[in-house]
């Protein structure tokens, strides 16, 4: 294969990354724009949407497709659920105090990891996906005759892989009308700039707090659920989402769901591409570098507005 | 009638508040006069439930508003511009005005009334509102505060930083405000502008009541000032 075609591929696989990573940043991204909790057990709820998902998927007989659809819906509900009832009892305890929640969502990492252990196993298990049709993608040529296609070997990506793309395109649109067109999102909004003054004017912001901190981890759910088919379920799936969204997020900018996204698409395509040529460690080290820079250069992250 | 009852209140353990009532009537601008640090601005928060009383309680129109949840207190009636403005950043005039107007779920006329007080505003609404001038900021805080048709309304320093044309029309407002009948409770700095325009005075030292009288008394006796807020 040529080197453009090879390029292509690498973008197509970086991009399945840069959607996954976009979903799971923007709900980290999120939670610490409107309630400045600084949420460590965000990928043990991306591991539970996971995990959810293949409960549901072998608990449904039929074709694969009913269960990979019922989990998309089931895992990211429970999931959120869950985030709200540690929500109320957890941090609106601790009075969404900056320190103590990061210490109390280290502690919720451990028992919702080890919470997975003792009941899902140690084992990976995948699920299946809707669909997986195997699409040969063309790759223009300029010949004698014109310009012509022709398929090498080995450029295809599938069906499914596409559709990830498309539906994390679709539900970050989604939010992005729901934070600018609804009254929920004015409110949150409201809320993330002045939480007092948000009080001083009706808003029930305990309520507010509950529904944030549910969306972002459906969000990561959500996205969990998008990769099992591609990654396999597993207890400890969580570290790397969890790294990789806080790497995006301040790349981006605390907060600034734009600048998530933008960094999110930066680093899924670059870890694709430098994976495919060189190793995906490498990619690690260099999207750790690139956060190192930013904070050394613009601590309030390329689409920040003012330093956090 | 907003009423404090022998309120005491602070932050962690220190306490600020110490027993302090006042009671403002409807149609009456009661002002708050005390140095730097008194507690003028913690007497508001506390009013709005932002802090927890440690005793006390504050009354509106015979409600109990200190036993109700922090955002069920402008639910009340009790509208609030906050020292240093503090806007909704990031939303827009018309979006700063909209959250006014649903806490209490005021209707469409309340908010033509509210530009019709601030036509500059009317301008701008689609303008972010940390990228107001200083003078429209302090308009649309008070705007923000008329959207929910307020019985009480607390002022705290709404005139600061603000060139004597602006203050003129801030005052105007305040005014009208008495005419149709709001409780006025005002925080302000500059004793001759308090003096134009309240009806009564409350000193304020160390969160303790001082002093209480009339704007008209103060006036021919500056003695009282000079030891309340005097350096
Ligand atoms: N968030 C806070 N935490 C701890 N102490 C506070 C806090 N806010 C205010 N204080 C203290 O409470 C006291 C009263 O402050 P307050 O803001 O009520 O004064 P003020 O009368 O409004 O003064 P100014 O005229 O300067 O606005 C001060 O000693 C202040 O240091
Ligand atoms: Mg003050």
């Amino acid at each position: 294969m040529d080197l453009g075609p090879y390029i292509l591929l690498a973008t197509l696989e970086g991009a399945v990354t840069a959607a996954v990573l976009a979903l799971t940043a923007v709900g980290l991204s999120l939670v610490f724009g409107v309630m400045r909790v600084v949420n460590i057990a965000h990928g043990e709820f991306f591991m539970l949407g996971a995990v959810i998902a293949w409960y549901v998927a072998n608990g449904l007989s039929g074709h694969p497709a009913t269960g990979f659809f019922a989990a998309l819906i089931i895992a990211p509900l429970l999931v959120g659920v869950l985030a709200m009832a540690v929500d109320m009892t957890i941090l609106k305890r601790l009075n969404y105090d900056p320190e103590r929640t990061i210490v109390a969502t280290i502690g919720l990492l451990y028992i919702l990891q080890q919470g997975a252990l003792m009941t899902y196993g140690p084992e990976a298990r995948p699920v299946e996906a809707p669909f997986n049709t195997r699409i040969a993608l063309p790759w223009p040529e300029w010949g004698e005759t014109g310009l012509s296609f022709y398929y090498p070997w080995g450029l295809s990506t599938t069906s499914y892989k596409l559709a990830v793309i498309a539906a994390a395109a679709l539900v970050l649109l989604g939010v992005w009308g729901m934070m600018t067109r609804t009254k929920l999102g004015l409110v949150m909004r409201a809320t993330q700039a002045d939480r007092e003054m948000a009080l001083a004017f009706g808003i029930p912001v305990e309520r507010v707090y509950a529904m944030v901190f549910g969306i972002g981890a459906g969000l990561a759910a959500l996205a969990a659920v998008l990769i099992v088919p591609i990654q396999q379920a597993h207890y400890l799936m969580g570290a790397d989402p969890l790294l990789l969204s806080f790497i995006v997020v301040i790349i981006g900018g605390l907060g600034s769901l734009p600048g998530t996204v933008v960094a999110a698409i930066i680093i899924g395509l670059s870890d694709g591409i430098i994976s495919v040529f060189f190793s995906p460690t490498l990619a690690k080290i260099l999207a750790t570098l690139l956060v190192g820079l930013v904070l050394v250069f613009r601590p309030q992250g390329l689409f920040g507005t003012r330093a956090a | 009638m907003l009423e404090l009852r022998e309120i005491s209140a602070g932050y962690g353990h220190a306490q600020v508040l110490r027993e302090l009532s006042l009671s403002v009537a409807p149609g009456e601008i009661l002002c708050l006069l005390g140095r730097n640090g008194a507690g003028k601005t913690t007497t508001m928060k506390a009013v709005m439930g932002l802090l927890p009383l440690i005793s006390g309680s504050v009354w509106l129109d015979g409600q109990e508003i200190s036993r109700l949840p922090p955002h069920r207190v402008p639910q009340a009636g009790l509208g609030y511009v906050p020292q240093g403005r503090r806007l909704f950043t990031g939303l827009s005039v018309a979006q700063n005005l909209e959250i006014g107007l649903r806490t209490r779920g005021s209707g469409r006329h309340v908010r033509d009334e509210v530009l019709a007080l601030f036509p500059r505003l009317r301008e701008r609404l689609s303008q972010r509102a940390e990228t107001l001038s200083g003078g429209e900021q302090q308009m649309l805080a008070m705007a923000r505060a008329l959207c929910i048709e307020p019985k009480a309304l607390l002022l705290d320093e709404p005139t600061e930083g603000l060139q004597p044309s602006m203050i003129d029309a801030i005052r105007q407002v305040i005014a009208r405000l008495r005419e149709s009948g709001v409780a006025i409770l005002l925080v302000e700095q500059r004793v001759d502008a308090v003096l134009s325009v309240a009806d009564r005075v409350v000193f304020i030292e160390n969160g303790r009541n001082g002093e209480t009288m009339s704007a008209e008394a103060l006036r021919k006796d500056h003695s009282l000032i000079d030891r309340y807020v005097g350096i």
